[in-house]
């Protein structure tokens, strides 16, 4: 047991001024230890009260006390259970890269990078940090490619980095042997840390600007009162407080799970294994590159004359699945018949290591998430209840970035930068199953090194949300993807194709399904598809009075106090003005309004309409999302299999655009039917109570028969949208981007009665321009069948200059063009944002930087495909008229 | 290694039957063929072998012909079956965590069964292998009737009320038993009807004598069931059944037989009841980690001294030399118990009259007509097991079910070190540690890449029954797995196979220590 006074510790802030600037500073630099900390400082009580409290004084506990500490926070507590970074801070392997998945992730670790630099200086601590740069090898021209958009990316973000040639990895790094690569990407800002010293420096950095550090403190459960933080309770008893951090690593679960409120943090621990050696005969230069050989999914670095390699594994070994007290994260066991593979590869890639001698194998557990992205921000449902965990062992690449924007997140109430990819949100109690978890960390770990080409998904953890209709579609050839654990149709195979070869066929040229889906679209365009869009976030929002039209009205940009059976698409927006939420509304009636939403919005739109929603009893707000399926019936004949179902006219005479009729289908009474589809294409979404849903389905498709009807998937959705110059909310629009810059004006309401949301930030945006916009680019002379396909996050070019950034990208089969969506934000030659202007857009040479080739496009600002359909339709009516007539 | 000096090891103190006719009878036997189900006598068998070692030693066509390590491996996994306990939100609460079981045959076609099947009216599992002799129809029948029989013993007296009035009323009957079967473990649809039949007349008897509210003894119920089926297929074969077929088929059954090792194990609870030479090894896991063996039944032979005694005394003096000769009873069979054998319980006029009414297949049936010399005060031979009761500790790890196929091959104390050692797996193999010693990357790696390759080869078995067998078929005098000798053993051909080794079953039920201990 321990708890005894002594072994309490607490750095005491007064003390620390004198540590830095007396003669015991010098000793600190000598030692450089987190030891050092505990003891010299002096055993306290805890305050009774504090405004923070983190809870994790591993390398992301103390980063968030630094900036929160730096935003000029007064009254930070930092509680730690053991000792400071005595977590994975200690045993991880100290490398700071910034070849990341994401950009805003290579934009955090660009950041730490810097952070970890300056720190030695601020606070005369040690930290090892040596700017060695990196090598990311590439043994297969499709490694390669990738290496290439990462690249092109981070060019983006201002990082500097080369793509070279397997002779130049043997000049930066003598031991490498390079007769099996193709390929490297060089970046030279890549650098390695002591992370134990890291970590002290920045809890010492935090000390001085006056967090609190208690070691040896647990936290037993956080007190939550009305949906607010109030108390953190602690084995050396309680304090008050506002916010509450959880930065806990491998325990933030539990920790979650522990309170009252239970509070979903999806992560799962997977033990991770590195090597290290004795010095070589000819000691490894402390600045010679750290190297990563994804195909041979190691690492490596130098360490005191010798080598440090790790690996991500293919056959992981999960842990701590029942919870902590299986084993303790110190006395992890060394397993080398599991490292062989590891070892092998090393050894393939430095053969010169062979003679080396051993020093010791670390087995260092590391914390994983369902989708490899970290888990960042408060949590839905508890006001003052922050998390930052999760950081899938890239956490001292992202723990100084990812430790600003949580600060910047509890100061401001957002941060920076758009982090929705890494928003707690995105996750809800659904992925909080420890059977989940455990299966889908397994497959995570060796993804972090896995290939991963456009579309790809998944496997683990699947068919936990289905539509009712999931076997029907799987019997006619449905070929899934996951989105917030619901299963949906990407496309159908025709009876016949090689499934096994489609399934497997991984590129980044022109997929195995491209002609499937090509004639999912053409059936959209000129008959009539069903798609099962069952997995959209549906809510209802109800009152006795008018308080749901008042909520709505001040959540919403555009106006909604229209006629009863109107949809109005609508932004939700912030102050800034930037969408929260994009959504279409249907007023049921008078006080009741059915809210659709993107599928991964579920928590995250939930938490803001709560968190805008006035305490009224009367005021309800319902998840509807498992009472209805979604079917939309996409294509020109939808509305004649539709009046043929129902024995009402379905024209747009007698059904204009953009309403809601609860009407019979089939023998089915009470289906939504609503003229509105995602697409832009003509259409309904039928919203069918479940138990109806088989039965409406047989229906159409029995119907749908002499009209050509098949089914289609997501793909041709995308495909569809984004040639109609469609933004989705996730993908294209985030919190960051107003109605104003992705040529939404029209939606937003400005004379409208209410003062909604982001109102101001509009109405100055109006008047200032705007200094980003939403385009659509058609990729000219792209080689369809031989160039590499776009997918997102590609660099824009205009002018020859670096523009913008792509955010979505699709084949137009009515085009035969490439067409990518994306953001143009311009800059001054001072470097501020400028303007942008249509005449801006319309004047420029456009080119779309694809894997490091560019090629030319044309900017669009309003899509002109719909013309065509419309016109096309109209042809195809005169056709039938005729047909019948005769 | 010379490869006569191994087959001669292997055939040394093997027998090649299990009912010898001894010499005498062989004299008798010189006008028609050989009563044995085999069709040879034993010294054409002795001179045979003879002759096929020489060929073996220098006909080219034994000398290339070797299998390949798949087709070792296909022939030893096809009958492989293994049953996890299924587990409850990560947690297996059963005192077993589940059983491997793999069968490997000598005779064509082979004549052990095994069976293995959860009571759903009561808790508890069973698990059976069976040996048969003179053909697999009693064998077989075992398999299919033995669990019902001793389900039904346990069932309590309301359970078994429920069940008479359900097939009273033609209501669906809750099922008693759920099988796991390998899918070449065949039930027989023909005889089914009279088995249940049967079955339903005995729990009509137990109702009429079990009373409400009583808990049947497991040890009482094992016996009960046992004597039960065994007096169950003897009245059968002397009832008849109006279908030809089925006649000949009760028949069989009676007149060939088997022996049986049953498990009963119900939370830490282990009952085994044994009739003849299979045999019950409990894998004991010592504080040291190494395993030690514990033998849970006595072998019903000429070599337990207690059966001799039991033999002997249940019989007039006059018959003390006659009754076990040449270890064998009345010189013929070699274990002391069994079911069926009616030619060993029958008085001769029963089988006579019998015989005579019975379908005209078995007229043919020379090894049916024949009356062991000797045959005086009948009956020689009963079915009657004997119980054994163990309370599981937490050491106990598995329970090792084998015919005698297995235990002729392998020493006990070595069947539990193999499949101890098989269970606890790679663990067992001594995790690598560098310590203070001076490894090199590349020697750790030569290292490891050879515990890979033993793994892969010798742990590939994911079933421990296969495993085992795999000891048992090919191991050499030192212990290991010798492929050019398990590839010689297998590819054998049929005729010559049982002369070399005996059809071999394993049941190895593994134990969760954690449950045992908890209870």
């Amino acid at each position: 047991m321990r708890g005894g006074v002594c072994s309490i510790r607490a750095l005491a802030p007064v003390l620390l001024p004198r540590w830095l600037c007396g003669p015991r500073a010098r000793a600190a630099r000598l030692h450089g230890s987190v030891r050092f900390l505990s003891t010299d400082s002096v055993s306290a009580a805890l305050p009774a009260r504090a405004r923070v409290v983190i809870c994790g004084g591993g390398i992301v506990g103390t980063s968030v006390a630094y900036h929160l500490a730096k935003l000029g926070w007064t009254e930070i507590v930092l509680l730690e259970q053991g000792r400071l970074g005595a977590g994975t801070t200690r045993f991880c392997a100290g490398i700071v890269s910034v070849a990341k998945p994401l950009s805003v992730e290579s934009k955090m670790a660009d950041y730490s990078i810097a952070l970890y630099e300056r720190l030695e200086e601020e606070t005369s601590v040690k930290t090892g940090f040596v700017r060695t740069g990196s090598l990311c090898l590439a043994q297969n021209q499709d490694r390669l490619l990738s290496l290439k958009r990462l690249a092109s990316r981070l060019k983006v973000l201002g990082v500097s980095c080369n793509v070279i040639k397997p002779k130049d990895v043997a000049r930066l790094h003598p031991l490498v042997n390079i007769h099996d690569l193709v390929g490297a990407l060089h970046l030279p800002g890549d650098s390695v840390v002591s992370p134990p010293d890291v970590n002290h420096a920045l809890a010492v950095a935090s000390a001085a600007h006056g967090v609190q550090i208690y070691e040896h403190t647990s936290v037993n459960h956080v007190v939550v009162k009305k949906g607010h933080v109030t108390a953190v309770e602690t084995d050396r008893g309680s304090i008050e407080c506002e916010y509450f951090v959880n930065c806990a690593g491998q325990w933030a679960y539990e920790l979650g799970q522990s309170g009252e409120v239970k509070v979903s943090v999806p992560l799962h621990g997977c033990e991770h294994f590195y090597l290290l050696t004795k010095p070589l005969s000819e000691p490894v230069q402390n600045d010679s590159p750290v190297l990563i050989d994804m195909d041979g999914r190691i690492y490596t670095r130098a360490w005191h004359g010798g080598i440090l390699s790790g690996g991500f594994e293919k056959n992981p070994k999960p842990i701590f699945t029942e919870g902590r007290n299986q084993l303790e994260i110190q006395n992890m066991q060394e397993d080398w018949d599991h490292f062989e593979p590891m070892l092998s590869a090393l050894l393939r890639r430095m053969p010169g290591l062979e003679s080396c001698e051993i020093q010791q194998l670390v087995n260092c557990p590391e914390s994983f998430t369902p989708d490899m992205r970290c888990l960042m921000g408060e949590t839905p449902g508890i006001y003052g209840y922050f998390v930052l965990a999760g950081m899938n062992s890239s956490g001292l690449s992202f723990a100084g970035g990812a430790g600003k924007y949580l600060a910047e997140w509890i100061t401001y109430g957002y941060p920076s930068a758009s982090v929705w990819p890494l928003d707690i949100k995105r996750f809800g109690n659904l992925q909080s199953s420890r059977t989940f978890l455990r299966h889908r960390v397994m497959e995570v770990m060796p993804l972090l090194y896995e290939l991963k080409v456009p579309r790809w998904d998944f496997q683990t953890g699947r068919q936990l949300r289905t539509s009712p209709l999931y076997d029907r579609l799987d019997m006619q050839g449905a070929r899934w993807m996951e989105k917030h654990g619901f299963e949906r149709a990407k496309y159908f195979i025709p009876a016949g194709k090689d499934l096994l070869a489609l399934d497997q066929s991984k590129t980044f040229y022109k997929p195995d399904w491209f002609d499937i889906v090509g004639a999912e679209v053409k059936c959209c365009k000129e008959a009539v598809c069903v798609i099962d869009m069952s997995s959209f976030t549906k809510f209802e929002l109800t009152s006795a009075g008018d308080q749901a039209l008042q909520l709505l009205q001040r959540l919403c940009a555009n106006d909604l106090d229209v006629p009863v059976g109107h949809i109005v698409h609508t932004g939700m927006l912030n102050q800034r003005g930037g969408y929260e939420n994009d959504c279409s509304v249907v007023r049921l009636s008078k006080n009741s309004f059915f809210i659709i939403s993107p599928t991964d919005q579920q928590v995250h739109c939930w938490s803001w309409i709560k968190k805008h929603m006035p305490s009224d009893p009367q005021l309800h707000l319902e998840d509807v999302s498992w009472k209805y399926t979604a079917l939309n019936l996409i294509g020109p004949r939808a509305m004649d299999v539709l009046s043929e179902l129902s024995y009402v006219s379905m024209t747009p005479e007698h059904f204009p655009s953009l309403f809601c009729k609860e009407m019979s289908v089939g023998y089915a009474n009470g289906i939504r039917v609503m003229s509105m589809t995602h697409t832009g294409e003509p259409g309904f979404m039928l919203y069918i109570p479940i138990e109806y849903a088989l039965h409406v389905y047989n229906e159409v498709m029995s119907v749908g028969q002499k009209y050509g009807i098949r089914n289609a998937g997501y793909y041709a959705l995308r495909s569809l949208r984004i040639e109609k110059f469609f933004a989705f909310w996730g993908q294209d629009l985030d919190s960051f981007t107003t109605p104003l810059e992705c040529g939404r004006e029209f939606r937003v309401k400005f004379d409208k009665d209410t003062d909604f949301l982001g109102r101001d930030a509009l109405l100055r945006q109006r008047v200032e321009g705007v200094s980003r916009r939403f385009v659509m680019l058609v990729l000219e002379d792209h080689d369809t069948e031989l160039d590499v396909w776009p997918w997102w996050g590609e660099p824009i070019y205009r002018n020859g200059e670096l523009i913008g950034v792509t955010t979505s990208s699709a084949y137009s089969y009515t085009l035969q063009r490439h067409v990518c969506l994306g953001f143009l934000s311009p800059t001054n030659t001072d470097g501020s944002p400028a303007t942008v202007t249509a005449d801006f857009i319309n004047r420029g040479d456009y080119e779309v930087d694809i894997a490091g080739q560019r090629f030319p496009a044309k900017a669009k600002l309003y899509p002109f495909s719909s013309l065509f359909a419309q016109q096309k339709r109209r042809k195809d009516d005169m056709e039938l008229s005729n047909f019948q007539s005769k | 290694m010379a490869a006569t000096s191994q087959v001669f090891r292997v055939i040394r103190g093997r027998r090649f039957g299990r009912i010898l006719v001894p010499a005498i009878t062989c004299q008798n036997c010189s006008r028609s063929p050989h009563p044995c189900i085999s069709a040879t006598q034993p010294h054409s068998f002795e001179q045979r072998w003879r002759h096929q070692v020489r060929g073996y030693r220098t006909s080219p066509a034994w000398h290339t012909y070797y299998l390949t390590p798949p087709q070792v491996n296909s022939i030893l996994k096809a009958n492989e079956y293994s049953f996890k306990v299924p587990e409850f939100d990560g947690k297996n609460l059963s005192s077993i965590m589940g059983f491997d079981s793999n069968q490997l045959p000598a005779n064509a076609p082979i004549e052990d069964r095994r069976s293995a099947a959860t009571c759903l009216q009561t808790r508890g599992m069973l698990y059976g292998v069976f040996d048969g002799h003179a053909g697999c129809a009693c064998a077989q029948a075992l398999t299919e009737r033995l669990f019902y029989y001793i389900a039904v013993s346990l069932l309590p007296h309301e359970t078994l009320m429920e069940l008479e009035n359900a097939v009273e009323s033609g209501r669906p009957l809750h099922p008693i038993l759920q099988w796991h079967k390998h899918p070449n473990d065949y039930f027989s649809k023909e005889a089914s009807r009279l088995y249940f039949s049967s079955l339903r007349t005995y729990w009509q008897e137990l109702l009429d004598l079990s009373v409400p509210g009583e808990q049947p003894d497991v040890a009482e119920a094992l016996v009960s069931a046992f004597k039960r089926l065994d007096n169950d297929i003897s009245l059968e074969a002397q009832v008849g059944d109006p279908n030809a077929f089925l006649h000949y088929w009760v028949l069989r059954v009676a007149f060939s037989g088997a022996t049986a090792c049953v498990a009963h194990i119900d939370g830490n609870e282990l009952h085994i009841a044994n009739t003849g030479d299979c045999r019950a090894v409990l894998g004991v896991q010592e504080p040291d980690g190494s395993f030690s063996a514990l033998t849970l039944t006595n072998d019903h032979s000429a070599q337990n001294e207690s059966e001799m005694k039991r033999v002997r005394s249940e019989h007039p003096l006059s018959e003390a030399k006659s009754v076990v000769k040449q270890d064998r009873l009345l010189g013929l069979l070699m274990p002391f118990r069994a079911f069926g054998d009616v030619k060993f319980k029958w008085s001769i006029e029963l089988q006579r009259r019998v015989l005579e009414s019975g379908p005209d297949q078995l007229h043919e049936n020379e090894h049916a007509k024949f009356i062991p010399p000797n045959y005086h005060t009948p009956p020689y031979l009963t079915a009657e097991p004997e119980v054994t009761r163990h309370h599981l500790r937490p050491q106990d790890r598995f329970l090792v079910l084998g015919s005698d196929g297995l235990w002729e091959t392998l020493h006990r104390q070595e069947v539990v070190r193999i499949v101890g050692e098989h269970l606890t797996g790679v663990h067992q193999q001594q995790p690598v540690s560098v310590g203070g010693y001076k490894v090199t990357l590349g020697q750790m790696q030569g290292l490891l890449q050879e515990r890979k390759a033993r793994i892969s080869s010798t742990f590939g078995d994911q079933n421990a029954a296969t495993h085992l067998i795999r000891h048992a078929v090919g191991n050499n005098e030192f212990g290991m797995v010798d492929h050019e000798r398990l590839s010689k053993m297998l590819s054998l051909p049929e005729e010559l196979a049982r002369m070399y080794r005996d059809d071999i079953t394993i049941i190895i039920v593994q134990f969760n220590p954690h449950v045992i201990s908890g209870q």
